[in-house]
This record gives structure tokens, sequence and C-alpha cells, in this order.
């Protein structure tokens, strides 16, 4: 049982002359929560329904509890919450939800489950009639309700107003103090930093990096102030110590990295009144997980 | 099945396991009976029409059916049209639409095996076919239908018939858009009650159309039940035997072209 929950070792997947994961290779650990990260195409959802057995790998092996994702008896023990879909739409989902747990030996109470993700008020209503959000939730604890070792979520907050987010997210935790695998895809990077014991980030069907939050983000961090567009910084960096770096990404939006203390601060504050500049939302901050996709493929994250 | 209640129905700890095998097809069969039996538009296609027909070609001499009472000839028309409904039209649709919705695919990553899923449609068809054989059976006997024969050989031509139908059912769900399949179901439905000696006789059709005719499933279904229950005849061989090729041969292919999404 020593097995990870999840291995991918140079995965390859294709579609006609597309190919959308390109040798990907990447761990998740028994009880902990590993977040896939990237933006929209970047092999996601290919990979995730690769290890759910819903389609096959053209290269590279991948084994789901130490076991070949096609194996009949991993449907008992991982939990799956599709992207979109996936319940009958003039079907209630409180009935929905107990046809899913009449699947399990020993499932979960659907009816708690509802009231915890908040939906109890909902359990009569047809699946269409939900909102997209309260669609979600009744997918998440469709995940769950079997009691699983392991859950796959694909962008398990999509389309979540800010409280659903939360009761998801709580699950989430509450999940992995149970001792539940969960591997989810995302493309919010705080979801990332807040959830996830390991992140790994990808794009083009690759792994650009990975690790955990707090080693992706570095212990450095940065002062970012936003002003009119286009200011000198050429002439700010001769000021500032040697080592440091100005940037300004978006136009109107300066970052300065590099020793940010007290001297640095007063530095940049004082150039900008030299300036005649007034600097807006000024704040000293970590680097975020968007930050390094940034760096890393100089692309946006969404 | 357990179901713990308060608290400890809320523990995350995993337990994982199947429910027997089943527990599993007997709640995936109530769940496709209830919604077939709520859904308006499978009720007018599966019950309404079929009573309907029933009534009204009994009652008023549309049609001339040779002779021997008109209710006689109709009941076992009406009672493959019947099982078509549920068997194919029905089906198809609903089965369509499940594709199209991921249900099929989610269902593929529950406990519940694609057999075990067949399996359960099959038992919710059977089922929903028995409601329809008692209501029609029942409006026909207050009519003053007096059927004769073996029960036997209509139980064999009714289920050989469901196979023949969901086979064919499953291929259109399972290749088509959904869109595809509903129009295309229907259109088959349409066709099959016109030209399948469902209420005008196969007699009434040029003689060079009718062996063609007597081909199809419905025409031996409904010709196969008309030969028990109204004549009273042994074993319609020859129906069984054009159904068992249209099962085998439509099952075989929707086995090895049918997309799960």
């Amino acid at each position: 049982m020593d097995s990870p929950a999840v291995e991918i070792t140079d995965l390859v997947k294709r579609y006609g002359r597309t190919t959308a994961v390109d040798g990907l290779t990447l761990s998740a650990a028994r009880g902990a929560v590993t977040a896939i990260l990237g933006p929209n195409g970047a092999g996601k959802t290919s990979t995730v329904e690769i290890c759910e057995g819903f389609r096959r790998a053209d290269g590279g092996t991948v084994n789901v509890l130490g076991l070949d994702p096609s194996r009949p008896e991993l449907r008992a023990r991982v939990g799956v919450m599709l992207q979109a879909g996936g319940v009958p739409p003039a079907m209630r989902c409180g009935e929905w939800l107990r046809l899913m747990a009449r699947f399990h030996a020993s499932p979960l109470d659907p009816a708690a489950l509802l009231e915890r993700l908040g939906m109890t008020g909902h359990a009569r209503t047809p699946y269409r009639r939900l909102s997209g959000g309260q669609q979600q939730r009744v997918s998440l604890a469709g995940a769950v309700v079997g009691r699983p070792e392991l859950v796959f979520l694909d962008e398990p907050t999509a389309g979540l107003d800010p409280q659903a987010r939360h009761a998801c997210w709580e699950l989430v935790c509450d999940l992995r103090a149970a001792g539940v695998s969960v591997v989810l895809t995302t493309h919010h990077m705080d979801e990332a930093e807040k959830l996830s014991d390991h992140v790994v980030i990808i794009d083009h069907g690759r792994v650009v990096a990975e690790g955990t939050p707090a080693s992706l983000t570095g212990a450095e961090r940065q002062l970012r102030f936003r002003a009119r567009p286009g200011l000198a910084l050429d002439e700010l960096l001769t000021a500032l110590p040697a080592g440091s770096a100005a940037k300004e990404s978006p136009a109107g939006h300066y970052i300065i990295e590099g020793q940010v203390g007290p001297e640095l601060l007063a530095t940049v504050t004082a150039w900008c009144a030299a300036e005649g500049v007034t600097a807006d939302d000024l704040s000293i901050e970590r680097r975020t997980l968007e930050d390094v996709f940034l760096e890393l493929t100089g692309r946006e994250l969404r | 099945m357990t179901m713990v209640d308060g608290t400890a129905g809320q523990d995350l700890t995993p337990a994982p396991g199947a429910a027997p095998l089943p527990a599993m097809v007997f709640a995936q069969a109530g769940a496709e009976i209830r919604a077939m039996l709520r859904n308006g538009e499978q009720l007018l296609l599966t019950m309404i029409i079929p009573v309907l027909l029933l009534v009204g070609f009994s009652a008023a001499p549309l049609v001339n059916v040779g002779g021997g009472p008109r209710i006689d000839f109709m009941t076992p028309g009406v009672l493959a049209l019947a099982v078509m409904s549920t068997a194919f039209t029905g089906q198809a649709i609903a089965t369509g639409f499940e594709r199209r919705y991921g249900v099929l695919k989610r269902l593929g990553a529950s406990p519940l095996s694609r057999s075990g899923l067949l399996l359960a449609k099959t038992l919710a068809v059977v089922a929903v076919e028995a409601v329809q054989v008692a209501v029609i059976s029942g409006v026909a006997l207050a009519l003053g239908w007096r059927p004769g024969g073996s029960p036997f050989a209509a139980l064999a031509l009714v289920l050989l018939g469901t196979a023949a139908f969901s086979g064919m059912g499953l291929l259109m769900a399972g290749t088509l858009r959904a869109e595809a399949t509903l129009a295309g179901a229907n259109l088959v439905y349409l066709l099959m009650l016109g030209c399948g000696g469902v209420v005008f006789p196969l007699a009434a059709f040029p003689d060079s159309v009718e062996p063609v005719l007597e081909l199809l499933p419905i025409s031996a279904l409904s010709g196969g039940l008309r030969a028990v229950l109204a004549d009273g005849g042994g074993t319609p061989l020859a129906a069984l035997a054009v159904l068992g090729a249209w099962a085998a041969g439509s099952l075989l292919l929707a086995s090895r072209t049918f997309r799960w999404e």
C-alpha cells in the first residue's frame, strides 16, 4: 500500500494531430491534496480523465492506487467529479445522490452531505433547474458519497460564488484531514495555494514546475505599486541596490524585486516623489503562483 | 447498504466498497422506471397512443381487417406497438440524451458495471412493458377481446421482440447525436406503425411489397402475436426467427459501435 495515490510517467495523449499531453510525469502522494494548475487547454482534463479510466494513454504509464486505471475494482475506491454534466437533467438532485450512495457498501448519508454543502433546500429540485454553482456542488457530493480513498475533482470551483467556493474548500480540507487523497485541477492560483500540499504547474501538456506552494513562490518578497504607465525604470534601477530588478507588467503595474526592506521602500518612494508620481496600492508581498506561472511560460494563467 | 445517521454520517474516513451487484442493478432499474413513468412525452408514446389506437380502430370500421371481431385483430398489433414504443423509441431517445449529458460517462466511473447498467435498463423496459400489457389487455378485455393460444408463445415473442427493439434503439443512441436519435426514433416509430401490420393488415399492401414488410421486426411481432392470440396458432417459428435475427444483428452491431461519450 506504499504506492502513491497517482503516479504518472511520461504520459502522452494525442487527439488527431494535436498533442494534448506531451510527456507528463507527476506523482500525487496518499493523504495529500495535489493541485494540477494550468491555463485552459494545458492538458489538465485529459490527464485526469486518463487517471479516471475514461481515456486511454497514447504513451507512458499511469498507476492509480498502484493499479492500471482501467481496473474495475478502482471504481468503488475512487470518487470522480466531472467538469460538467453527469446527472440526468430531469432527476431530483437528492434522488441522484441517493442512487449514487446505493452503489456503495458504506456510503455517507446523502441528506447530511447535501446539508453540509448548503443544498438541503434543493434536494427535491430537478438538476437542470439548479444554478451552475449548485450543479457543481451536487456533482462534488457524488464524488465523495461512496467514501472513496482518492477523489479526482476537475475544476471543482469553476463558476461558484464565494460562499459555495468556501464550502467546497472546507470539504476538501476535511477530506484531507480524514486521510483521503485528493487530486484537483484548477486555474485559480489562490485555490492551489490555499488547498494543496503539492502543486504541479502544467502548460502545453508538460510539467513546468512543481513543489509545495511555498517552495514555488519562494521566500522572496516584492514591492508592488500602480502608477501612470511608462515610468523610466532604468533610472530607478540606478538608485536601487545592486541585484534589484524592476518591471512593468501589465502597463501601469510595477513590481520591484530584490532586498525588499525599509531602504528599498524609501528609495522607491523618494524616486516617485522626485518624478512627481503618486504610487497607488503600494504593497510588499510574496510572489504568487500567478507570478511563477508568468515567469515560467511568459503567459497569463487565465 | 448501510446508512449511518447523525455525525457518523459525516465521517469522511475512507470506507470504499461496492454494493452487491443485484442491489446496484435494482437501484438503477428503479431510477430508470421512475424516469420513464414521470416523463410526459414517454407516457404519451407508451400508454396513451396505443390505448387510443386500440379504442379508436376497434370502434370505428376504418380499415378492413378481414373476418373475426375487430378487437381480436387490433389488440395483438397494439401490444406489439407498445413493446416497440418502450424498448425502441423510448429507450433510444432516453439513452441518446443520457450519452449527451454525460450521464453514461459518470455511471462509467461508478461501481455499476456496463453489463450491470444494461441489465438495469432491460429490467426497467420489461417492467414498463408489463404495465403496458396490463393496461392494454384490460381495455381490450373490456371491449370484448377474447384471446386464445399459448401465453408462453406470446411471452417468447414479446421477450425476443424486446431484445430486437432494444438492440436497434441502443444502436441509434450509441452512434448518433441525441437530436438525430430523437428524430430518427420517432420516424422509425411512425413508419413501423404504418407499415408493420399494427392496425393496417399487411394484406392491404401490394403483393410485391408484402413479403419485404413481413421481414420487419414489428411485422414479425404483430403478426406472430396475432397468429397466437387471435387464431390460437402454435409456436410461430417464422416470426420468432425474424425477431431472433434482428435481435442478434442489432445487439452485435450496437455492442461493437456504442460510444459512451
